[in-house]
């Protein structure tokens, strides 16, 4: 059997009849949720992303590394559709597996779209992909503090984007909820994500934080209309090095609490050791090596990936 | 052996109307020897970019004093203060943003050897030896910034400082906006130069990676809101931190 890069067939993972895998060696059983299938992308008819496929699970995170202009960036744009006009998928299918849903928009949306319990989201109009974004796919960005509006406070911010992106279900989240309501959610979101104070967060204005807690900030904002997959492009880039381990620490009690799926895109080998489960290894547009963490650092097996390794400067303690 | 940078009581002051002034650096002294390379590591406003401004008299001090070979230059101007460039070059983040983007990098690096009263066709082929010097092939000289990517324009923006054979370089973050691979380059550019230039070339190396500083210099200042923190050898303070907040940050990399 060909084994494609990227596919999770080495990894430990087994198919199921349906076509996608699932896993139960780190005691629970993992299901595929997002899947890249023989992706290429362009922009302005030039191919960043050639042929790329590779698997999330449930309550994993993925790490992508790679050099800039490895296209690792666009693969988490496409899913989320913001490539912009600029750039296409020009072939392959991205699907995601949305689980059991009791979200009304959710099923407007994907009804009569699901084959086989998946949807292809390079299928979607924009506006289909929209109702998914936030509740279902959420991203964090490498400055969250410039997504933020400067001269309004971070609570009625977030607010706003609850009404806009939060769930229309039966529990009464989305346009229908109201503030206090809000604030009784978006107050145990942030206490669950290790914030001493709450309350002066949500009274804060964006310049009123440091640059780390704009990033932990945005975090929990992505976070509030309960996405399963958190995208995150290079979230610890523009921080310090004090701070960066505190966002690394978010994002796992981001998965140890609500078991969200992470894929984190990052140039950052320190930010992977830390907290990914599996890697992919981008150059040029393609997978040029995946597998479990501590099996490609410690015991890279392509020429590539051994040179990107040993360009990394360790800290001689 | 005498100093050939020397910075006594170097503070700044920054200061807006109706807000707090800041005190960017603040009595900051330290010495550069020949031949030596000092790093100057901390967080983002821990001061580290002010003092290369602050050295190269980019930015006036407020206080304090700058010795360069021997000579105080904290208050020269005019020409005599242009005169200091012949003896200190630095290097940038961002080695685009350097260059004049409608200048080729062959007339950026070749400006101030033109300037410094080397004929035109003399300066070309300097450039071009420059240009070699750094590992670019001489097409480059013919290149716009726009052209080449970020490690061919550092390469060439070093190649710009190295051309009127500076004594002290003081590179500002200089590799932060490269890739790993890119950035490894770069730093055996610069090991390779100061093997070739030994005492001639004394490099003052801001930067915020601790490993980086570890592997490249000889001795390290640790910057702490405008102070030094602790001064001493790379592995020494790495393994020993004698400062809570250099303990701290060396606990925090991943």
């Amino acid at each position: 059997m060909t084994v494609i890069k990227g596919m999770p067939e080495n990894d430990g993972f087994t198919k199921n009849g349906d076509n996608s895998y699932f896993s139960e060696a780190n005691g629970g059983r993992q299901e595929e949720i997002i899947r890249f299938d023989n992706v290429g992308i362009s922009y302005n008819g030039i191919p960043v992303v050639k042929d790329v496929s590779f698997s999330a699970f449930s309550g994993e995170i993925l790490g992508i590394v790679g050099e800039s202009g490895s296209g690792k960036s666009t693969l988490i744009k496409a899913a989320m559709g913001l490539l912009g006009d600029s750039g296409l998928v020009t072939k392959g299918d991205i699907y995601y597996k949305p689980g059991s849903h009791t979200d009304k928009n959710l099923k407007d949306t994907i009804d009569g779209k699901e084959d086989l319990g998946r949807i292809n989201l390079t299928e979607l109009t924009n506006r289909e992909l929209r109702r998914l974004c936030g509740t279902e796919m959420g991203m964090i960005f490498q400055n969250a503090g410039s997504s933020f509006c400067p001269i309004r406070t971070v609570g009625k911010q977030l607010y706003e984007a609850m009404r806009e992106h939060g769930r229309v279900s039966d529990q009464g989240f989305g346009r229908s909820i109201s503030a206090s309501e809000f604030r009784v959610r978006a107050l145990e979101l942030l206490e669950k994500l290790g914030f001493d104070d709450g309350d002066r967060i949500l009274e804060s204005y964006p310049f009123e934080l440091s640059g780390g807690m704009q990033q932990r900030v945005g975090i929990a904002a992505a976070m509030l209309p309960g996405p399963k997959v958190l995208f995150a492009d290079e979230p610890t880039s523009a921080l310090d090095v004090s701070v960066q381990r505190q966002v690394v620490d978010e994002m796992l009690m981001v998965r140890k609490n609500f078991g969200t799926t992470i894929i984190i895109v990052t140039h950052n080998i320190g930010v992977i050791r830390a907290m990914a489960d599996r890697v992919l290894v981008m150059k040029d547009g393609m997978i040029v090596e995946c597998g479990d963490t501590l099996r490609v650092l410690n015991n890279p097996k392509e020429a590539y990936t051994k040179k990107l390794l040993a360009a990394v400067p360790v800290l001689r303690r | 052996m005498e100093s050939i940078l020397y910075a006594e009581n170097l503070t700044r002051v920054f200061s807006r109307k109706g807000q707090q002034e800041l005190v960017a650096v603040d009595h900051v002294s330290f010495e550069l020897f020949p031949g030596e390379c000092l790093g100057i590591i901390g967080e983002s406003g821990s001061g580290k970019s002010t003092i290369a401004g602050l050295v190269t008299r980019l930015i006036d001090p407020t206080e304090g004093r700058i010795v360069l070979e021997g000579r105080d230059i904290t208050t020269l101007r005019g020409k005599e203060l242009r005169d200091i460039y012949k003896t200190i070059q630095l290097v940038f983040q961002t080695p685009a943003e350097s260059f004049d983007p409608r200048c080729s990098l062959g007339d950026g690096i070749g400006e101030s050897l033109v300037n410094s009263g080397m004929r035109r066709s003399e300066a070309g082929r300097e450039v071009e030896r420059l240009l070699d010097e750094c590992g670019l092939d001489k097409s480059f000289a013919g290149k716009y910034p726009f052209e080449v990517s970020g490690g061919q324009c550092q390469r060439a923006a070093i190649a710009r400082a190295l051309a009127i054979k500076p004594k002290v370089l003081v590179c500002d973050e200089a590799t932060s906006s490269l890739d790993v691979t890119i950035q490894k380059d770069i730093m055996e550019l610069l090991m390779e130069l100061r093997k070739k230039k030994g005492n001639d070339l004394s490099i003052l190396f801001i930067c915020h990676d601790i490993a980086l500083v570890q592997q490249f210099c000889d001795r390290v200042l640790v910057m702490c809101h405008g102070r030094v923190a602790e001064e001493g050898i790379p592995d020494d303070i790495v393994r020993n931190p004698g400062n809570e907040y250099t303990k701290r940050l060396i606990e925090s990399i991943l």
